[in-house]
């Protein structure tokens, strides 16, 4: 392995000589109940090797038995990806030795994949398109999962010991890859990340997978070369592709972006040098920014296919294929136009909610009577803070939609102010009971009495005449220090702008 | 589609389908035939008693276990005239008894066969109603994963491995009542025809210690010829039961490949393998089909549909109008001089009885050996990958290596568990999968495979059922070809079509060579999932052998070459 550093050149001057090349492979982990081919449940972070059975632990004898749910969540997947999808497919061998692959052959599907030549629009910051063309989307499982003990890296080189978690072995994987992504230039890392994260929200719609990358249920593999920039004039594709590296599990959208453009400034640097690019894998550390050589890989990697005897033929009826086609749910990119328009919100308000990925949990708040506005200051507000300093996911935090709706709903009848609605989400949080149980409990209510109000304000005014002087002067904006003071004085408690509005009839 | 839409819809079916096997019925028909009919007079004789009818007293009964027909067996115990705890023992004295000289066991379960029994016994006294061989004990092969048992494959890369779980017909077998004896020898991971590629030794054929008793499913057949047990589970991928059964004087039958589950059978090459029965007649072979045949949903292969009438088949024994298929390019030419006179003695033995016997031809088979060598390689170089020593079997350290990588270890393990011929086989394997070489291979090979399947679709076409002999030789020595891959290949010229057709075989005795003796075997192939005519013809065979010979073939054997238990 090498641990030195690699010489980069800066990223203008790599793509100002270089046309950058991609392709992407997303595997997508699929939410079914049980694995691919046997009836272990698939669940994340249970006991190692306590969903494991003679098929999934590759045991002499066992034979594998096709899941429907996922060649159907599959289909799914490629209709959505405008695939043509196969009407007569097979699983296939990939034979390679690793401790954690329990057959030491992956069941996979080689040259006969479920759904094949789509494609995917993903929308850019500036809000151009991008297409990217699918080559094909197939299944496969899940390998077991090694933890390597000891060593500096936490990779098998160098490990005391080695542990294998056989749990992930089986779990339904579906693989999708891209064809030769070009012409995206110095746009390159932005159109890949744009694309992970159209598909990850494609998959999210269709309710297959819970794509979580941060727990590896949607993994990232990028291949990056530079070829020379054809010149004035000339035609670009006419130049042949660059020898690539494949960055492995590249784990966050941020990543995504990162590693790519890495990868784009590092090639350049050897290139620059006259050296040629070594056909690797590499890995990405997100702690460095780098990525640093894995194994040698070669399009002579042998994985002797060959078409997997122990399962029959996967033909799916040209009715079932329709019948799911018709169960898609409605394009991400088209909903959002939708409902930026239902609620109103301008583009950057829009963005700022997709980024905090709070469209769901909005749209559930909204239904729940919450108003859009509302429901938006909330969740890319208060609550993406809160998440985000505790490192968790908004749909994690552990407030439902309809508890934000209710806490925007007594903000709108004023039964709360926002630093009291603060309090009862800690309540909340606190486990206290719904808000407003929570509310009761903590004795949080706006003050509605006009009477206490009233008094308050005189005995402000009273106590600080120089300051009401101002305001009868015509300084309006003096009124918010006897503002501050009326709180106080009512514990916080009171309507601020119904204080404002009296303590301004009674000077002015 | 995927198989498991269906598993519910499947698993009724498949419980439908053994429940067919009445047993109140059966076990009418088979005690009668336990105490009159031809089958009493061949047990008289191989006895060598000369009473030619007996009264059904428990003591001679007793005496005679080991030696009566599977379904007199189930008569017998039916009718409450032996337990199944008593010929459980019967059998394992007789193992105890000889099986140091025949070694067709790797392992014996004692304890598990007599609780097995004692449970029958049981639930017979509380008046359950039964399964047909409910009590009759069996070997199985020791490719087959026992719960609790160990199980080896003939290989050192498994030994001492308990398995967590039955294979389906294991399953099946207990399900019916049937003690399991034991597990018996065969070639490692099923690669041989003799028996001397186990990493236990090889076993030897009752008929003549110093010979092989056939592979890979020899210990199976020995077993069953030299009366350690009256069933036996084999496999076959190449002719694994039916040479065996034809070098030892036994019934083998290779069903339709589908027709019994591959679930729990150590893989060897998974598009060939089939599990079927090993027996002494042709109507046992049928009631023990009935037994483990039928749809699993553990395996996606598997048919679904019901087993064929294999049993009601067994009993018509009546090939008049039948259309029997002479091979020309697998008539005994070239053959042993003995195994080609039985064979057109057999076939004029058919006409006799009133089929009608026509000429076919399948100009494919002469490629069959050759694609049969890298399909079945291909297979096995990656279904034999998961022996790693990560998770179970064997594991050593490489030598003058302190801290070896697990690359090293896999490689140090895999060297010392397997044996020669696998190895050759997984080199052969890996070589014909690899990219560059694999159309001219394996994708050749598969061509060559639906050349042999139209070459059986055309015969099919003229006859019902096609007859070849089943191997080349009789028994031959040990040690004589095991320096020999290519002529050791050899002997499966005639059985290796079925394999890659997916199509039923059997194999039946059909006399002795003159030349040295030997019992030599008829083999009988039909279109798929068609297994019933094989036991039609089979059955109808064998009776006309009988009567020619004066008893079953089996019964020729000199003393059975080991000595008496009893
Ligand atoms: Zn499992």
């Amino acid at each position: 392995m090498t641990t030195t550093t690699d010489a980069v050149v800066g990223y203008d001057d790599a793509i100002a000589r270089f046309d950058p090349v991609m392709g992407l492979e997303v595997h997508v982990e699929l939410n079914t109940a049980t694995k691919m081919f046997c009836g272990c449940a698939t669940v994340f972070g249970a006991e190692p090797n306590t969903h494991v059975c003679p098929v999934c632990l590759g045991l002499p004898g066992a034979l594998p038995v096709v899941n429907r749910t996922a060649v159907e969540s599959a289909i799914r997947i490629g209709l959505a990806l405008n695939c043509s999808i196969a009407d007569w497919c097979r699983f296939a061998r990939k034979n390679y030795f690793y401790p954690d692959m329990p057959k030491n052959f992956q069941t996979s599907q080689y040259d006969e994949p479920i759904a094949f030549e789509g494609y995917l629009d993903v929308e850019l910051d500036d809000g151009s398109t991008y297409r990217v063309d699918i080559e094909r989307a197939h299944m496969e499982e899940d390998t077991g999962k090694s933890l390597h003990v000891g060593g500096a890296t936490g990779r098998i080189q160098g490990a005391e010991y080695s542990l294998v978690d056989f749990n992930r072995a089986g779990i339904p994987l579906i693989e999708i890859v891209t064809k030769p992504l070009t012409g995206a230039g110095e746009r390159a890392p932005e159109v890949a990340r744009a694309y992970v994260s159209a598909l990850r929200d494609l998959v999210k719609a269709l309710g297959v997978s819970d794509v979580r990358m941060e727990q590896g249920s949607m993994r990232c593999d990028a291949n990056v070369s530079l070829r020379a920039k054809a010149g004035d004039g000339g035609d670009q594709n006419a130049v042949p592709l660059g020898t690539r590296t494949e960055t492995k599990n590249v784990n966050s959208l941020r990543s995504v972006e990162r590693a790519i453009h890495y990868e784009i400034c590092r090639h350049a640097a050897v290139l620059d040098s006259g050296a040629s690019i070594l056909q690797e894998t590499r890995h990405w550390h997100e702690d460095t920014g780098a990525t640093t050589s894995g194994r040698p890989k070669s399009d002579a990697d042998d994985y002797r296919y060959f078409p997997e005897p122990d399962l029959v033929p996967v033909a799916p009826a040209a009715e079932l294929v329709e019948q799911l086609r018709e169960s898609l749910p409605e394009p991400p990119a088209k909903r959002r136009k939708r409902l930026q328009a239902d609620w109103g919100y301008s583009d950057l308000e829009m963005r700022d909610v997709i980024n905090a990925g709070a469209i769901d949990l909005i749209e559930q708040t909204v239904a729940n009577g919450a108003t859009a506005a509302g429901a938006r200051k909330w969740w890319t507000g208060e609550l993406a803070r809160r998440a985000n300093n505790e490192g968790k996911a908004l749909e994690d935090f552990g407030v439902t939609t309809a508890d934000i709706a209710a806490l925007d709903g007594m903000v709108r009848d004023g039964r709360l102010n926002d630093s009291m609605a603060r309090q009862v989400l800690d309540g909340v949080l606190a486990g206290e009971g719904r808000p407003t149980q929570v509310a009761d409990a903590r004795g949080l209510e706006l003050v509605q009495d006009d009477g206490a109000l009233e008094a308050a304000v005189d005995k402000v005014i009273a106590g600080n005449e120089a300051v009401a002087d101002k305001v009868r002067a015509g300084k309006l904006n003096a009124a918010g220090a006897l503002i501050g003071q009326v709180m106080k004085e009512l514990k916080g408690q009171a309507d601020a702008a119904k204080a404002r509005e009296m303590i301004l009839a009674k000077l002015t | 589609m995927p198989r498991r839409l269906r598993r519910s819809a499947l698993q009724c079916r498949a419980s439908s389908t053994r429940s067919e096997n009445n047993p109140a019925e059966c076990s009418a028909r088979t005690s009668l035939s336990f105490f009159a009919g031809p089958r009493k007079e061949s047990t008289d004789k191989v006895l060598g008693d000369t009473e030619t009818s007996f009264e059904p007293q428990k003591v001679r009964i007793l005496t005679d276990i080991i030696r009566q027909s599977a379904a007199d067996l189930a008569g017998a115990l039916a009718s409450k005239q032996i337990s199944a705890v008593e010929a459980t023992q019967a059998h394992l004295d007789r193992i105890a008894a000889v099986d140091d000289d025949v070694h067709a066991f790797l392992q014996v379960d004692r304890d598990g066969a007599l609780a097995a029994a004692s449970e029958v016994d049981r639930r017979r006294a509380a008046g359950e109603s039964l399964p047909t061989l409910a009590g009759v004990p069996i070997a199985v092969k020791d490719i087959a994963t026992t719960r609790g048992l160990v199980t080896t494959a003939g290989s050192k890369m498994l030994e001492g491995w308990v398995p967590p779980y039955d294979a389906t017909i294991v399953t099946r077998l207990r399900e019916a009542g049937m003690p399991i004896l034991g597990k018996t020898n065969m070639d490692e991971f099923a690669m041989g025809s003799s028996t001397e590629h186990s990493a236990y030794g090889p076993s030897h054929n009752p008929w003549d210690l110093e010979r092989i008793p056939g592979g890979s499913g020899g210990g199976s057949s020995a077993a069953v010829a030299a009366f350690e047990a009256p069933l036996a589970i084999g496999t076959d991928t190449g002719g694994s039961i039916r040479q065996p059964a034809a070098v030892t004087g036994t019934v083998g039958i290779k069903p339709t490949y589908g027709g019994v589950s591959r679930y729990g059978l150590v893989a060897l090459a998974s598009s060939l393998d089939q599990a079927g029965p090993c027996s002494r007649s042709v109507l046992d072979a049928a009631l023990l089909h009935e037994v483990i045949g039928g749809h699993d949903p553990m395996d996606s292969t598997s048919i679904d549909a019901p087993v064929p009438p294999v049993v009601e088949a067994a009993r018509r024994a009546d090939v008049k109008g039948m259309r029997v298929g002479l091979v020309k390019e697998i008539s005994g030419e070239g053959f042993q001089p003995g195994v080609k006179a039985r064979f057109d003695e057999s076939v004029q033995l058919l006409t006799e009885l009133g089929a009608e016997v026509v000429e076919v031809s399948c100009p494919s088979f002469e490629k069959g050996l050759a694609a049969y060598y890298l399909i079945l390689p291909s297979e096995a170089s990656s279904n034999l990958a998961r022996f790693d020593a990560m998770r179970y079997g064997l594991r050593v350290g490489p030598k003058g290596i302190e801290r070896p990588s697990a690359e090293q270890v896999m490689a140090a393990s895999r060297d010392a568990g397997f044996g020669d011929e696998v190895k050759r086989r997984i080199i052969l394997g890996t070589y014909a999968l690899s990219s560059g070489y694999y159309d001219a291979y394996y994708g050749q090979a598969q061509k060559v495979r639906t050349l042999i399947a139209r070459d059986f679709n055309a015969a099919f076409e003229q006859a019902d059922v096609l007859v070849t002999p089943t191997a080349p030789t009789t028994a031959f020595k040990i040690g004589e070809k095991i320096d020999d891959p290519m002529a050791m290949y050899l002997n499966d010229v005639a059985t290796i079509p079925a394999n890659l057709a997916g199509i039923p075989g059997m194999s039946i005795p059909n006399g002795l060579a003159d030349e040295d003796g030997l019992p030599s075997g008829m083999q009988f192939l039909a279109p798929a999932t068609k297994d019933e005519r094989l036991y039609q013809v089979g059955a109808a065979l064998e009776a006309a052998l009988n009567e020619r010979w004066g008893a079953p073939i089996l019964s020729k054997a000199p003393a059975l070459a080991v000595k008496e238990s009893i």
